[in-house]
């Protein structure tokens, strides 16, 4: 079983940025009627999002959210030893934007650099992995950013997935610190699965042809083509109510924490019918799941780092705090996690 | 078993006053889309503690046959 004890390491600081331009859900166009409009706002509870330029990517996001972080922290760039990053959107097929962004944000060349794709489990699976490069101690500070301009793989046109999602991009930092409280992790993954959230074309295992680009009406209300988001909306939601209440349980229980202890539940913000079906699954308090989706939609991995900037920044500056999170997406992949973080820095949430 | 799925059934589709009857195709009902499709899924693993799995559930064609699948499910 995919469960992890990571020691020696903690955050120090999480910042997120979000682009100016914000779109309102009972406006837009991916609806047919301003009552399919509502109605979808009402289950959804996601009425507005913020959607990026089309000249900004992930890594510009997350570059700014990234240089606020570390100017507040007060770190030297030149201490960063690693730099992770997590998209669906990169830059380029080639190279890894994690190397275009450690020369943007003035790392030092022998910084260990990489990007890995994932979903909406990014933000999870990335604590869990930076925190193992740095609990050695061979590694003293490291930069996880994830972020993803959802809306550039959707079709305006489909009503099953644009309206939903949201754009973001996160930075988070971790050190080496010797004694702090472990962290614990359980993961999971079902690839069975991976057409339930997939986009077909545009990579190599369907190039992209002519006929990638002609769209096609599936049913009233969704026309998109083959390099466009397909969500099988039944199937993830399914899952959504299925693994990841199972995987907190596991997760609490292996870690040997009561949920009474938690603080707080950060839960991947999907949207307000998955999220509130997890919160009574797991029973607990609604006041111990803090939820930013109404204002931003789903932003895919970063929703997590930008509910804990934009519900919860103060409390993150001045408290110790002990949260659960949980990320779950395309893949299948989830990811739960149990962290400490006791008085980090925390800055305001970017707008560019 | 009966009774209470259907006043559940009504609750997810939010149609209180609608008459419901066995035999109804629910895919035919106006009130029918794919937000409330996720809303019977979640009564009915709210109310019965089961999950019927997309491919099962598009076999379902009438409301009875949704109350078969859960009272099979309940007692298998």
């Amino acid at each position: 079983m995919a469960f992890q004890k990571i020691e020696n390491v903690k955050i120090s600081g999480i910042a997120a940025c979000v682009p100016k331009a914000v779109e309102r859900n009972i406006n837009s166009s991916a609806f047919l009627s301003e009552e399919d409009a509502g109605k979808f706002i009402a289950a959804t509870g996601i009425k507005e999002r913020r959607i990026a330029l089309p000249e900004t990517c992930s890594s510009d996001l997350c570059y700014h959210a990234a240089s606020k972080l570390i100017d507040q922290l007060g770190w030297n760039r030149k201490d960063i030893d690693c730099l992770i990053f997590i998209t669906q959107t990169p830059d380029y097929i080639v190279p890894a934007t994690s190397c275009i962004l450690q020369d943007r944000l003035g790392l030092p060349t022998d910084c260990y650099a990489f990007d890995i794709t994932l979903g909406c489990s990014g933000w999870v699976y990335g604590i869990s992995i930076l925190g193992s490069l740095l609990s050695s101690g061979n590694f003293k500070k490291g930069l996880l950013l994830v972020g993803e301009t959802t809306s550039k793989t959707k079709s305006p046109s489909d009503k099953s997935t644009y309206p939903l999602f949201g754009d973001a991009g996160t930075a988070t930092t971790m050190e080496y610190s010797p004694g702090y409280d472990p962290m614990y992790f359980h993961t999971g993954t079902d690839g069975s699965k991976h057409k339930a959230i997939y986009i077909p074309d545009g990579a190599f295992r369907n190039p992209t042809i002519i006929q990638s680009l002609q769209s096609e009406e599936i049913e009233p209300g969704i026309i998109r083509n083959r390099l466009q988001y397909i969500m099988d909306g039944g199937s993830v939601f399914i899952f959504s109510i299925t693994k990841p209440p199972q995987s907190i349980r596991i997760l609490l229980e292996n870690a040997g924490k009561p949920k009474e202890v938690i603080d707080y539940f950060f839960l991947h913000q999907a949207n307000k019918i998955m999220v509130e079906k997890i919160i009574e699954k797991l029973k607990i308090p609604l006041e111990k799941t803090p939820s930013c989706f109404e204002l931003f939609g789903n932003t895919s991995m970063s929703s997590i780092p930008l509910t804990m900037v934009t519900c919860k920044r103060e409390e993150f500056e001045n408290s110790k705090l002990h949260h659960v999170t949980c990320g779950f997406g395309s893949g299948l992949s989830w990811a739960s996690g149990y962290i400490v973080t006791d008085c980090i820095v925390c800055p305001e949430l970017v707008e560019i | 078993m009966k009774e209470k799925f259907i006043e559940k059934f009504k609750e997810a589709l939010d149609a209180d006053g609608k008459d419901i009857r066995l035999e109804d195709r629910f895919r035919d009902y106006d009130e029918w889309d794919s937000l409330r499709y996720l809303s019977v899924i979640a009564m009915i693993d709210s109310e019965f503690d089961i999950i019927i799995e997309t491919a099962e559930f598009k076999k379902i064609e009438t409301v009875g046959g949704l109350i078969e699948e859960v009272e099979k499910r309940i007692k298998g």
